[in-house]
């Protein structure tokens, strides 16, 4: 999963770094706390790392280790941990930060002191945690966030005076702000006095629980605050009988057409340098195989994906509004009752909305799914929803395909409505198959449906720009790495055999007979031998057939993705291209995607299962897209 | 809709969280349900003898979002239902 990690699912620090061997042994830190309340953002504050954030409950669930230089020159290692309720563990999630507070998870050490974080505009319910977390008897500093917005809806709390009813030392901060982080570091540092300690009721039973709280936040003058006015008043929309399907419908349709109307000129830019460098590289080195493997190759392969890049970058920033200002919660609820009926839970509804950006972070986010089936159901069906990494593919073929048509007025047009259709077209798929194994092997009883409603946030602009940044990054990594390799093998294979010191015709080379060789499996499907290549190599990851069909092409003398479109409606029948579109929306080709299900679910059973599965139903459909049009 | 109907025949008021109408509210006399369940939502406020609130729901009215200790929860109808109201106690 190398080529994925940084879509959501960040990556965890976890060995010790080089200087690791010096005496004194490194302080361990835990960030705990009730979900959403705010860890990953005081994480990332801390550490400078970019944990992923958003507004909606359940974001983390893994933990994840970042490492602290005070100013002392002391380095300490946080961890950031999924949020919890409470000490007993109920999801996969929660049992992370269960395991690790209890010092049984084998490759972290028990912490030396834990960060409680919680949110100060709900300290009645999340103070309960409180008690169990204070009596594991490790030095604990109490965090009181999102201090801005407690102070903005007329809530106040007295520090220390909770701090002496607690016995341990709190402070009230907005870690989204930077707003009192400089009380965090001196509890690090071991300068922040601890108040004497106090009995603290471990209680089983949480209606006593919540009257001890109800005591203590009476002696800290505990003023909760307002109701988000603005909450209530946005909600009062988009969680309108009527309003709110239309508005949600009116979101989805603005972020398609703006897929491929805003996007277009800056992805005819990135074309322009792309073709322009390519022609200047042709010009000025000398002719010999190296020119061609670079021109043709690289530029013809690399080239014709990375156009792709500012429309990805659309979506994502897109998502990124979507997931922190809290509306997905909202929109879970609206989805609760279809998920209902096809045997799943609103719940799933978020990893498999985050599946629209890319499928592996979305299969970490079903952790937060208490029901193991409901889980596995999930993560099953997660690949079905259209990932980024389709949207080149289909990008291409609709834009070669398919004239550009107004449909309703300029609000959407024909381009964009087949966008639409091959969405939904893998939504259904996703739909059909939870119906088909949540009857069947994975059937369960009905789960529970909770989901707490945050308030609403602005979306930071760090926040989105540091999403778009990541991603950008993850795609160019890709296409450096995996596609510039893919396009690079595919050159040589296309120059062998060297046959008088020429390279053969690229049907005769050793592309061209494995092109051929599955030609006759394909051509039902109404594909000829260089989408064959293009759908082998497309196996490590989707978007590489379009590099694949770039170089093929390029070696044909049409590099730059214009042109790439023109060979392909040479090569294609129209129906032929609906049934590469189809191809591309049922089939499992993703590398990454196997190996986390395959880590998710504990073997090789389910990925084995899932692959076959995609893989025939997307052959059946193709086949009998093409037949039915031809 | 016939629950609500049947909820406005009742002199005592509603007797569970579904018969709440959006906006009226109502003292939790207990859960009707399995330990695990009941301490999760006890954990999210849905303590017997705190206030309740219904508020808005998704189209057709399920789930429907609860006021309750200072959060917003939605909850399905099935579970809704299984939480009961102090009756005759407003």
């Amino acid at each position: 999963m190398s080529s994925c990690h940084g879509c959501g699912a960040a990556q965890p620090l976890t060995e010790m770094p080089p200087g690791a061997a010096a005496p004194a042994k490194r302080k361990t830190i835990a960030l705990v706390g009730p979900p959403n309340s705010g860890k990953s953002t005081l994480f990332n504050r801390l550490t400078g790392l970019r944990q992923k954030v958003a507004n909606f409950p359940g974001v983390t669930v893994e933990k994840h280790v970042g490492e602290l230089r005070l100013e002392d020159g002391t380095e300490l290692n946080l961890i950031d941990l999924p949020g919890i309720y409470s000490l007993t563990p109920r999801s996969e999630d929660e049992r992370v930060a269960h395991d690790v507070l209890h010092g049984k998870m084998a490759d972290v050490p028990r912490p030396d002191g834990i960060l409680l974080i919680l949110d100060s505009t709900n300290l009645g319910r999340h103070l309960m945690l409180a008690a169990p977390i204070l009596s594991l008897g490790l030095p604990t500093l109490v965090v009181l966030n999102m201090a801005d917005d407690l102070c903005a809806r007329g809530g106040k709390v007295d520090a220390a005076a909770l701090a002496s009813q607690l016995g341990a030392p709190v402070t009230l901060i907005s870690a989204r702000e930077g707003i009192g982080v400089d009380a965090v570091l001196r509890f690090l540092a071991g300068t922040v006095a601890t108040p004497e300690p106090v009995e603290l009721p471990v209680l089983q039973d949480i209606p006593k629980c919540r009257e001890w709280v109800a005591r203590i936040n009476a002696r800290a003058r505990y003023h909760a605050p307002a109701p988000p006015v603005w909450t209530r008043r946005l909600d009062s929309v988009f969680l309108h009988p009527v309003l709110g399907p239309v508005v949600f419908g009116a979101v989805v349709v603005a972020v398609f057409q703006s897929i491929f109307t805003a996007a277009v000129p800056l992805m005819d830019g990135v074309r322009q340098l792309v073709t322009l460098s390519g022609d200047w590289l042709a010009v000025a080195l000398p002719a010999s195989p190296w020119r061609s493997l670079l021109v043709e190759g690289v530029w013809g392969g690399v080239g014709s994906v990375i156009v792709f890049l500012p429309q990805i970058l659309l979506l994502f920033l897109f998502i990124g509004v979507l997931e922190d200002s809290g509306y997905l919660a909202r929109a879970a609820v609206i989805a609760d009752r279809t998920m209902a009926r096809v045997g799943l839970q609103g719940k799933s509804f978020i990893p498999l909305l985050s599946a629209y950006a890319c499928a592996v972070p979305a299969i970490l986010a079903t952790r937060t799914i208490e029901n193991k089936r409901d889980r596995i159901a999930t993560i099953l069906i997660a690949p079905f929803m259209t990932c980024s990494a389709r949207l080149p593919v289909y990008t291409l073929i609709i834009a070669a395909f398919i004239p550009e048509r107004p449909l309703l007025g300029s609000a959407l047009g024909s381009r964009a409505a087949a966008m639409l259709g091959l969405y939904l077209l893998g939504f259904l798929a996703a739909v059909v198959t939870a119906r088909l194994l949540k009857s069947s092997v994975l059937k369960s009883h009905r789960a529970t449906f909770i989901l707490e409603m945050p308030p609403y946030r602005w979306p930071t602009l760090q926040s989105l720009g540091l999403r778009l940044y990541d991603r950008a990054k993850v795609f160019l990594r890709r296409a450096g790495t995996v596609i510039l390799g893919v396009a690079v093998v595919l050159w040589i294979l296309a120059h062998l055999p060297v046959q008088n010191g020429q390279a053969p015709p690229i049907e005769h080379s050793v592309v061209g007979v494995i092109g051929r060789t599955i030609e006759p499996l394909i051509r039902p499907l109404g594909f000829n031998w260089k989408v064959g290549v293009g759908l082998i190599s497309s196996l490590a990851a989707r978007e590489v057939i379009v590099g694949t069909l770039g170089a093929i092409y390029g070696m044909e003398g049409n590099a730059g993705s214009a042109s790439l479109q023109e060979a392909l409606r040479h090569d294609l029948t129209p129906a032929g291209a609906v049934a590469l579109l189809v191809f591309f929306a049922f089939a499992m080709q993703c590398m990454s995607t196997i190996a986390v299900v395959r880590k998710e679910t504990g073997g090789w059973r389910w990925p084995a299962l899932q692959f076959a599965y995609m893989g025939a139903l997307a052959y059946a459909g193709a086949f009998i897209a093409n037949q039915l049009l031809r | 809709m016939r629950r609500r109907l049947r909820a406005h025949g009742r002199p005592a008021g509603p007797a569970t969280l579904v018969e709440l109408e959006e906006g009226q509210g109502g003292i939790l006399d207990r859960l009707d349900l399995p330990e695990d369940e009941a301490r999760r939502l006890m954990e999210l406020g849905f303590l017997p003898g705190h206030r309740v609130t219904a508020a808005l729901a998704a189209p057709g009215g399920d789930p429907r979002v609860f006021r309750v200790d200072g959060a917003e929860i939605a909850l399905r109808r099935e579970t809704a239902a299984r939480l009961v109201l102090r009756r005759n106690g407003e």
